[in-house]
């Protein structure tokens, strides 16, 4: 029993990581998929093919996989073209790696863009075409019909789901253990390294986990019924 | 409200319940090690085969192969056994041991005596210590004194991870797997990685010809067997086959096979005292 309270500092630094990178993950995830979802339901081929394959690439692998690939995987590859570069053009040495925090938020927030890319579409779909036609008729161009009347509308259908996601990727920034991360898995894993007390590390682990995700589904059911009234 | 409540409720029951069945210790359903003394018995062992040239998966054939392999596969020959393995993480290794879901594990572990208040030791196997791995390019690095506010990588739960917590304002970053730590240094993410040495030393052998070995040798350490606390008989079984292999010279030809050279005399059995 004083473990789990002696260990309760240390995995709250842990806790306060996992928040960190869920919070920067879902922010930066939000403009990409803004970007995403806009060129999804782009009228241009090209674009629409550009944001499908983003979404299909990201949510059709693993996120594991993903962090492994940019963290193990992407460097090498840089190095190698940047030594390519240096011995053909003399081009100077700029990379030399990519530090384990950069890693984690380029992987979650990519990750988390691509889910968020089908929110916003979903949302923007969503909306009545009249709401379209309408502004279309009161001269507006397509562009300022969707930031002044379309956005506004489907960013309140997109909390929600953005909220879920917003836990959803609290949870699986626990995959980011793997390169050493120190999140709050990680800082469970390595007290158990060194107690052997497996069950009450790993369910204290759990249990903090569960505390914010539950705060914020609370946060979210608030949110969503304070948009409900203002219908 | 109420909803709220009762649901707050079931998850504390469940938190409850879970407590009190830690509470009672864990008595393992795993009898097949114990019973049965008709045909060959299934010991399933665990091992972390990402450690060449202990424990790892020959890529041509997808076989566990390795000087642990080879030894704890002779040992089963020897008792009747049939050796399942079970690959994980070495971090899991001990957690597995003493849920009793694997009946021993082989994995380059080192005796050490927090190990040994959780789980059983056979007689030591093999005698090893730790070494810092560094990029040849690397010249701040020279030794153990050097690694002073460096940043290192170590495997997770491993000695070389306890002797990296000891360094002076050393930033440590640990791993799943030491290939995992291998990478990073390559990557440059890491200026060192501290391991035991004969893994190190074989990763070099291996090709990698832009590491190098620093400081020379840090610990003496023994690698032994462990099986869970609740499974003595399988412990004792081990152990008499380790001198059995020892006499019939048969050890003796696994560590000539992977280290190319002969045993210490006292191996499998307790070093000497002066050491």
């Amino acid at each position: 029993m004083s473990l789990v309270v002696h260990s309760f500092p240390v995995l709250m630094m842990g806790a306060g990581k996992t928040l960190q990178i869920t919070a920067l993950a879902v922010a930066i995830g939000i403009i990409l998929g803004l970007t995403g979802g806009l060129c999804r339901l782009s009228k241009g081929r090209f674009l629409r093919f550009l944001g499908t394959c983003y979404v299909d690439f990201f949510r059709g692998t693993p996120l594991l996989v993903q962090i492994l690939i940019v963290y193990f995987g992407l460097p090498e590859i840089l190095r190698n073209i940047q030594d390519h570069l240096a011995a053909a053009y003399g081009f100077p040495v700029i990379f030399h790696n990519i530090p384990v925090f950069v890693a984690a938020v380029i992987s979650c927030s990519l990750n988390s863009g691509a889910y968020i890319a089908e929110i916003f579409r979903a949302a923007v779909q969503s909306i009545d075409k009249g709401q379209m036609e309408a502004a279309r008729s009161l001269g507006m161009t397509h562009a300022q019909a969707m930031r002044y009347v379309i956005l506004p509308q489907a960013f309140k259908w997109a909390i929600p789901p953005l909220g879920n996601e917003f836990i959803a990727m609290m949870k699986d920034t626990s995959l980011l253990s793997v390169i050493g991360f120190e999140e709050l898995l990680r800082r469970g894993q390595l007290i158990v390294g060194e107690t052997y007390q497996a069950f009450a590390i790993f369910l204290e682990v759990a249990f903090i986990y569960l505390v914010m995700t539950l705060a914020f589904s609370r946060l979210v059911d608030y949110l969503e019924r304070r948009l409900r009234t203002g219908d | 409200m109420k909803k709220h409540l009762s649901r707050v409720l079931a998850v504390g029951v469940l938190l409850a319940v879970l407590l009190a069945a830690a509470g009672c210790g864990s008595q393992p359903a795993n009898q097949s090690a114990q019973s049965g003394s008709q045909g060959p018995q299934t010991i399933t062992v665990a091992s972390d085969t990402t450690y060449a040239p202990f424990e790892f998966q020959d890529k041509n054939t997808g076989n566990y192969v390795g000087f642990d392999i080879d030894l704890m596969n002779a040992i089963g020959k020897v008792n009747n056994w049939q050796i399942k393995w079970r690959s994980m993480n070495f971090d899991g290794i001990i957690p597995a041991l003493q849920s009793s879901s694997v009946d021993a594990a082989i994995s380059a572990m080192t005796i050490k005596p927090e190990r040994a208040k959780v789980v059983n030791f056979s007689i030591p196997y093999y005698q090893s210590g730790q070494s810092i791995m560094v990029l040849k390019s690397n010249n701040a690095i020279k030794g153990w004194n050097d690694l002073k506010g460096k940043k290192i990588g170590v495997q997770l739960a491993t000695t070389g991870a306890d002797l990296a917590a000891k360094v002076p304002g050393g930033k440590v970053t640990t791993y799943d797997n030491i290939s995992d730590a291998f990478m990073a240094l390559e990557n440059g993410n890491i200026d060192a990685v501290v391991n035991d040495y004969p893994v190190n030393a074989y990763y070099i052998v291996q090709g990698h010809n832009d590491v190098q070995l620093v400081g020379g040798l840090q610990t003496t350490e023994f690698y032994g067997i462990a099986v869970p606390k609740d499974k003595p008989a399988i412990l004792a079984k081990i152990n008499s086959a380790l001198v059995t292999l020892k006499n019939n010279g048969q050890f003796a030809q696994i560590y000539q096979k992977w280290f190319g050279k002969q045993p210490p005399d006292f191996l499998p059995g307790q070093p000497p005292a002066n050491q």
